[in-house]
């Protein structure tokens, strides 16, 4: 078609007569195309060596390729933003101040996002309290885009919409009022001075309301015994970075006693500085973290806890408590640990965990006697609130049809509750039933409405960790699904129109700021206030909080019936806390730090009863652990649990660990383990218990199989304080020595080396410390590692082969004898061949109470790395900053790098790990997928995998001050596990730079290098563990 | 070459009274005839194996390398057992047929084409496991050095497993080229004899044109010996290149000095164990009783006996060296070996590898058939738990208890080991039906000097003169036969 356009082409032809329009009117080209002279130059023409053949050659390729390259690639439809959003750059990560307070876990945290989602949980170091993160935190993110979450408010089963939902419960609500039936809020702990207020609001617009709060694993005892001796309904603050002297007595503080959170400040003493570091004490049954890291452990039954309790405050305090019935060696153990108590004075402190109003108060008693620092009764800790009197009236009422409404957020009695069918069936009574879920789990399945809740990266909300700490949620994403939190629907019932976010900020600016920035407290997440909230007075909890007996000491030594059976302490595992991130494939992969088995609980039992009671832990043919079955009954109500054999597990107790044994709400693969609430009665940890053997036998998915060091004390260096203070470096830390023309020279010397050294003073070389003192073995950083590399789950069978993937992995090990120190000497003392096969074979069984040693073992990024040498292809090779890198691309997967790794840090993909349903994990849906760290590759089948010291962290490090002109400050630098470390243990940074503390710990005395004699001169250091074993 | 006179005190090594003719029909017998029901059930059985192999190697191709038992302490297993067994068996083909010419070993002529058909065959086999056992193995042609565009992409010549890729490829090549010359004028043979034209044709490709001419035979001999020269290194270097997958490691158990003489020994060992097995089933079923004696059994036996023990002295040595160094690892390393949870492969290995060939001291049982097959049979088994023995219980257990485990065989495993054991006997079964099984030229050569026949007549003081002649060829009937 033409077109009767007319286009300007220059301004010239505004002149009508320009010469210049004309000429180019006629001529086409300005320039003369020279085809003549080309054509005519006959030499140049004969000359040139393509021929009429070739250059049709030329034409029908050219022809071909361009038709070729026309067609039409795969097209993959993205959407650009409409509105570029000024806070995302495409590859830049953005982070969020945020708080997590799921009822179990509170801490301040640092949320990454990449492109708007949420990839990584990170410590919020400026908080000054709970600002690290633990395991459990740490792979909460994955939580967010949990396949299986609640997408939408449902009524019955049915999706309905939240205006149906809104008008529907508040008739009803209305009714139970009108009909003066209660209304019940059932909640987690919140700890939330706003949700608090708001509740307060809604109480008094409906009336009759009851606020219970229900805590899964219940601090009840201690909580009661803090409000009758100070009044305040909280738990007592301890700092144990003033504690030189800790005596525990049952109370797992490393794990998750009383909320956890005390690893920070207790690390802090356990590095010996100027000769001095803390002593540590642990009486308890069950081998926990807490008992590992105790430089003296005695294991007691708990009934003996109690009457040790009374006889350690018998020996503190001067007052007369008679206390029968404890062993001569136990008592020795107490009088020593009282008489260190005494002399430390008040940098002693005294803590339990038994869960007895009466034990709580004793030991809040010794602490009082002691004048303890460590004690802060200024600051209580509110992050536990839970009532069992409460929970068990609520109960009680609901089964006589006294509810009219029941509201749970955050809770899933029908699933932790040891009376959960009492509760289910009470539940049927209630006229009203919401529950704010984000699973359709166990409790929200039963009631009427499920009202979907979202995560806790997508809410509002605040907390306050202890009296006047606070912290703030804030959302760091747009919520995924059509959720809805407790506090704006509760706001909606209290016919309040604001949204959560501006009533939080309203009451934050009447009651907590004081003036201060709302928005500076938003940005840092934590906010330490002056002003005194009053903790809102939860129904029943005061009133009907148990009361400790004039005579604590006294009661707690009569109330222990002698000749008592076995018993049972039920605890919560690092890994798997209360249960409710039981669909995390993370966790149930995280291996236990203690157990380091994955994927299940277990009875532990100790050897004696093992024994006594025909229980076995065998090995099969590909080196799994199997293990007997055990029918647990308490009170009548039984559970088969398959029997872990714990060394230092107290004779006559077991264990078994809560929060496993879901069936609702999770993936096939993730019901793993038994129930133990069940048997968690009257919300005591410690029942009485009966066990058998049961027919059968269960597979254990062990990422560790062999449990002793068999004396070999150069991978785990240790020695004492006393000789650590006396004694030169070469008695407790020698460097081993090679022989040169039949001299020993230090195997670190350039003389005996067989390679050439490369320049590496140019530039940054970088170095990893493990300080093995302050390392409680939390495991925090193997998630963390996990998080940031998009580690693969491989499941349980997997990891019963042996095939776990962690980058990051934390060895545990018990000594055979006695002490480490013994098994040194047992193997140094083997003289002939006989006395070789005897003692090697003593030293693979642990020793009934042994020493334990942690060790995080990671790719030690050796200088000399025997991986690099025999790779046939060079897919693993040095680099110039010291690391030693894996090219997956290049890998063609011999494993012969694995096998020549000293420390085992390779890790081979087996299978396709993610795509593939075999493999049911995050990496293969959509919506888990979306974690992936963009910066990490996610690695193919068939290739060899390891830790890259994060170099994609590093570089980040170097591009930033490279674009900003400036000189790299010492701390910028991280990986994920040292950044994750809240313990200090971890240090990392650039030895070139003389001033940096990884620098300095390289000239500590306590430095050592793993397997330093192969002469792999790694660039990951340990500092040797000290113990302070000197008996006061 | 060959002279005319042998000492009459040393025995005959062609038995039975055999004419020049007579050993080209008994070569040539097999290859003319048709196959009978035994030929036929055993290679069923190897086929299945063969393909029950072939269906496990694609299930690990396209599955993944965890459909075996290995894990993440121990990253080889089965594979490179397999790997160093068969490179191992394929020992014995060039040591017979270039060492044992080059020490002018006459005995050998009957039984090297085997042998090196034999080397052949299992070399094929090791080389599969170094393919298959790699994660990618669509990418196995990056470990050679072949000009890429991946940019300055290279092999690393450091490690001892692209060694092995040159030693193993050159070993293949070598004994592959050796075979063939020495195979021209017995192809040649069995064109000339063949009736049926396809046969004809196929055999006149074979043979690569042999005519029979003086210069053809000068060349060959030339060609023989130059070849002979260039693999009698070969025999030392691929073990010895083997072992330094191992030697040049850090794990203790693997890190040994002693490997490359002690592998070579093995291998010969686990060769002659190998050519023992093959041979005395084969001089049954294809009657070459007077060919392959019991004289041959014997020697091979005190070749057996004799590596045996310097396999047993390595053994030795080991444990003392792991004792005198001094250094921990090594010493447990070799005492978890001998006592730990794989105790049993350990001493499978030290009964069939150094006790059991010490019967041959014994004439008696070294000149029995069916002990030698036995023995044969036992020392294969050792020396398939020798690599086990190294690889398994080194890896297990090394420095960090923490991730010691075990390793125990998936059906993949045994199924891809099973697999090669069939494929090895489909070739050698094909090959023992198609090819001329004994070097009849060079046999014919020793006629006159170790013949029984020849032995004889010259015992009894006759000339040789036309005894050469045979009325089934010549085509003069009148012409009697001088015996």
């Amino acid at each position: 078609m033409s077109s009767n356009k007319k286009y300007w082409k220059s301004v010239e032809e505004l002149n009508e007569n320009s010469s210049i329009v004309e000429t180019l009117k006629q001529n086409e080209f300005v320039e003369e195309i020279p085809t003549d002279k080309f054509l005519g130059d006959k030499d140049t023409l004969e000359a040139t060596s393509t021929t009429r053949r070739d250059f049709l050659k030329y034409v029908g390729f050219s022809t071909a390729a361009a038709s070729l390259a026309a067609c039409e690639g795969p097209v993959k439809k993205s959407i650009p933003y409409v509105v570029q959003p000024t806070e995302i750059i495409p590859g830049v990560a953005n982070y969020y101040a945020t708080t997590i307070a799921d009822g179990f876990d509170f801490a301040s945290v640092l949320v990454k996002t990449r492109e708007g989602r949420p990839i990584k949980i990170q410590n919020n170091t400026i908080a000054a309290t709970n600002g690290s993160a633990n395991a459990r935190v740490n792979a909460s993110v994955l939580g967010l885009y949990d396949s299986l979450r609640v997408q939408g408010p449902k009524k019955a089963g049915e999706s309905i919409s939240w205006d149906a939902f809104d008008s529907e419960t508040s008739q009803k609500l209305t009714n139970a009022a009108a009909a003066s039936k209660t209304i019940v809020l059932l909640t987690q702990t919140f700890a939330s001075p706003s949700t608090s207020k708001l509740i307060s609001e809604f109480k008094e617009k409906y009336g009759n309301v009851r606020h219970v709060v229900y805590d899964a694993v219940s601090e009840s005892a201690a909580l009661d015994a803090y409000q009758a001796k100070y009044n305040e309904r909280g738990l007592a603050n301890y700092d144990f970075a003033k504690a030189m002297t800790i005596v525990s007595v049952g109370a797992d503080f490393l794990g998750d006693w009383q909320g956890g959170g005390f690893d920070t400040g207790y690390s802090k003493n356990r590095v010996p500085d100027h000769g001095k570091m803390s002593r540590h004490v642990q009486f308890e049954s069950n081998m926990t973290l807490t008992g590992a890291n105790a430089d003296k452990r005695v294991p007691l039954t708990p009934t003996q806890q109690k009457l040790a309790l009374a006889k350690l405050y018998s020996l503190v305090t001067g007052n007369n408590v008679s206390v029968n019935g404890l062993p001569e060696k136990v008592e020795a153990a107490i009088k020593s640990a009282a008489s260190q108590l005494k002399k430390a004075g008040s940098n002693g402190v005294v803590i339990t965990g038994i869960q007895d109003v009466n034990a709580q108060t004793v030991a809040l008693e010794i602490n009082e006697a002691l004048a303890s620092k460590a004690f802060d009764k200024t600051a209580p800790i509110k992050t536990r609130q839970g009532s069992d009197a409460a929970v068990t009236k609520l109960v009680a009422d609901m089964k006589a049809g006294n509810v009219g409404a029941l509201i749970m957020s955050g809770v899933n009695p029908v699933y932790s509750l040891a009376n959960a069918s009492d509760f289910a069936e009470g539940l049927k009574n209630v006229d009203l039933s919401v529950a704010f879920s984000l699973k359709a789990d166990e409790t929200s399945t039963l009631t009427n409405y499920l009202a979907a809740a979202p995560h806790y990266l997508e809410s509002w909300g605040d907390v306050e960790f202890k009296k006047g700490h606070y912290g703030l949620i804030q959302p760091t994403i747009r919520p995924l699904f059509d959720t809805r939190q407790f506090q704006d629907a509760l706001l909606k019932w209290t016919g309040n129109d604001v949204s959560y976010h501006d009533y939080i900020k309203e009451a934050w600016g009447t009651d907590i700021l004081g003036g201060s920035s709302f928005n500076k407290a938003l940005h840092d997440g934590t906010f330490v206030g002056t002003i005194a909230t009053e903790t809102e007075e939860t129904a029943d909890a005061s009133e009907e909080a148990e009361a400790p007996s004039g005579n604590a000491a006294n009661t707690l030594a009569s109330s222990v019936n002698s000749g008592s059976g076995l018993e049972l302490t039920l605890y919560t595992k690092i890994g798997m806390g209360d249960g409710q991130q039981a669909n995390n494939p993370w966790l149930q992969e995280f291996p236990d730090p203690i157990t380091r088995a994955s994927w299940d609980n277990y009875l532990t039992v100790s050897k004696a009863d093992a024994d006594a009671l025909g229980l076995i832990n065998h090995h099969v043919a590909n080196g799994a652990l199997n293990g007997s079955y055990a029918k647990v009954t308490v009170n009548g109500v039984s559970v088969t649990a398959p029997v872990m054999i714990q060394p230092g597990q107290a004779k006559g107790s077991f264990g078994l660990a809560l929060g496993y044994g879901k069936t609702l709400g999770l993936k096939t693969e993730m019901q793993t383990g038994v129930n133990a609430y069940a048997l968690y009665q009257n919300f005591n940890t410690v029942q009485d218990v009966t066990i058998e053997k049961a027919a059968g036998e269960h597979e254990f998915a062990s990422v560790q199989l062999h449990n002793t060091l068999m004396g070999r004390g150069d991978i785990i260096k240790e020695t004492n304080l006393e000789i650590f203070n006396t004694k030169d470096k070469k008695y407790w830390n020698a460097v081993p020595t090679v022989s040169l023309n039949h001299e020993p020279v230090p195997i670190t010397s350039p003389e005996v080396d067989l390679w050439d050294g490369f320049d590496r003073s140019i530039g940054h070389h970088f170095n990893l410390s493990v300080d093995l003192n302050a390392c409680t073995g939390c495991g925090a950083c193997v998630i963390a590692c996990h998080v940031e590399n998009n580690v693969p789950v491989v499941g349980k069978t997997e990891v019963r082969r042996s095939r776990d993937m962690h980058w990051l992995r934390i060895d545990r090990y018990y000594s055979s004898e006695e002490s480490f120190e013994g098994d040194n000497t047992k193997k140094d003392d083997i003289s002939g061949l006989g006395s070789s096969l005897s003692e090697f074979g003593e030293m693979e069984n642990a020793s009934e109470n042994p020493q334990v040693a942690f060790q995080p073992v990671m790719c030690q990024h050796c200088n000399h790395a025997p991986c690099e040498t025999v790779c046939p292809v060079a897919a693993t090779s040095h680099g110039r900053q010291g690391q030693n890198h894996m090219a997956y691309n290049r890998c063609v997967g011999t494993r012969y790098c694995a096998n020549n790794c000293p420390y085992k840090v390779r890790r081979f993909n087996w299978f396709l790990y993610n795509g593939n349903d075999e493999f049911d994990y995050h990496m293969n849906d959509d919506l888990g997928r979306m974690v992936l760290n963009p910066d990490v590759v996610v690695r193919s089948r068939g290739v060899m995998e390891k830790c890259s010291m994060c170099i994609q962290m590093t570089q980040k490090t170097i591009l930033d001050a490279k674009r900003d002109g400036r000189e790299i400050k010492d701390g910028e630098f991280q990986t994920a596990c040292s950044a994750a470390c809240s313990s200090g243990a971890m240090s990392f940074g650039d030895i070139n730079d003389k001033e940096s503390k990884v620098a300095e710990l390289l000239e500590d005395n306590r430095m050592y290098h793993l397997l330093e004699s192969v002469g792999t001169k790694p660039n990951v250091q340990y500092q040797t563990k000290v113990r302070n074993t000197t008996e006061a | 070459m060959a002279s005319h006179y042998e000492a009459p005190i040393r025995r005959p090594l062609v038995t039975g009274e055999k004419s020049y003719h007579d050993v080209t029909v008994d070569v040539a017998r097999p290859v003319e005839g048709r196959a009978n029901k035994q030929w036929w059930i055993v290679f069923s059985i190897a086929l299945a194996a063969f393909l029950w192999g072939i269906g496990c190697i694609i299930y690990t191709i396209s599955t993944g390398i965890g459909t075996w038992g290995l894990n993440k302490t121990v990253g080889w297993a089965w594979d490179i057992t397999n790997f160093v067994w068969w490179v191992g068996i394929g020992h014995a083909g060039t040591l017979i047929s270039a060492v044992l010419l080059l020490f002018r070993q006459k005995w050998r002529m009957a039984i090297n084409r085997s042998a090196e058909a034999m080397t052949i065959f299992s070399v094929i086999q090791a080389g599969l496991f170094p393919i298959i056992h790699m994660g990618r193995p669509w990418l196995g042609y990056w470990v050679l050095p072949i000009p890429n565009q991946f940019g300055s992409l290279w092999v690393n010549f450091n490690s001892p497993l692209l060694w092995d890729v040159f030693a193993i490829s050159t070993y293949l090549s070598v004994s592959m080229v050796f075979w063939w010359t020495g195979l021209l004028p017995d192809f040649a043979m069995l064109r000339d004899r063949a009736i049926k034209p396809f046969q004809k044709k196929i055999y006149s490709l074979l043979s690569f044109g042999w005519s029979g001419r003086a210069k053809d035979w000068q060349r060959f001999e030339e060609v023989s010996l130059v070849l002979a020269g260039l693999a009698t290194p070969l025999v030392l270097s691929v073990h010895t290149i083997v072992s330094f997958d191992f030697a040049t490691s850090v794990i203790p158990g693997w890190h040994t000095t002693i490997f490359p003489p002690y592998f070579v020994a093995g291998a010969v060992f686990s060769g002659f164990a190998m050519v023992n097995t093959l041979l005395i089933i084969m001089r049954k079923v294809c009657s070459l009783e007077d060919y392959i004696t019991v004289q041959h059994i014997e020697l091979m036996n005190i070749v057996i006996m004799i590596t045996g023990s310097i396999v047993g002295v390595a053994y030795i040595t080991e444990l003392f060296i792991a004792w005198y160094s001094g250094v921990e690892y090594e010493q447990y390393a070799f005492l978890n070996r001998a006592t730990g949870p794989y105790w049993w492969a350990y001493w499978a290995m030290m009964t069939c590898n150094v006790f059991s060939p010490q019967f041959m001291w014994f004439k008696k049982l070294r000149t029995s058939i069916m002990f030698s097959f036995f023995i044969s049979i036992v020392v294969n088994i050792g020396m398939w738990f020798e690599r086990f023995v190294i690889i398994v219980t080194s890896l297990h257990r090394d420095y960090l208890p923490s991730s010691w485990t075990m390793f125990s065989p998936t059906f993949v495993d045994i199924g891809i080991f099973i697999g090669t054991i069939g494929f090895f006997f489909v070739l050698f079964l094909l090959y023992a039906r198609t090819f001329p099984v004994i070097a009849q030229a060079e046999v014919k050569t020793i006629l006159k000097s170790s013949g029984e026949r020849y032995k004889k007549i010259r015992e009894r003081g006759d000339s040789l003169v036309g005894t050469g002649t045979d009325a089934r060829t010549s085509g003069d009937n009148n012409k009697e036969t001088k015996n």
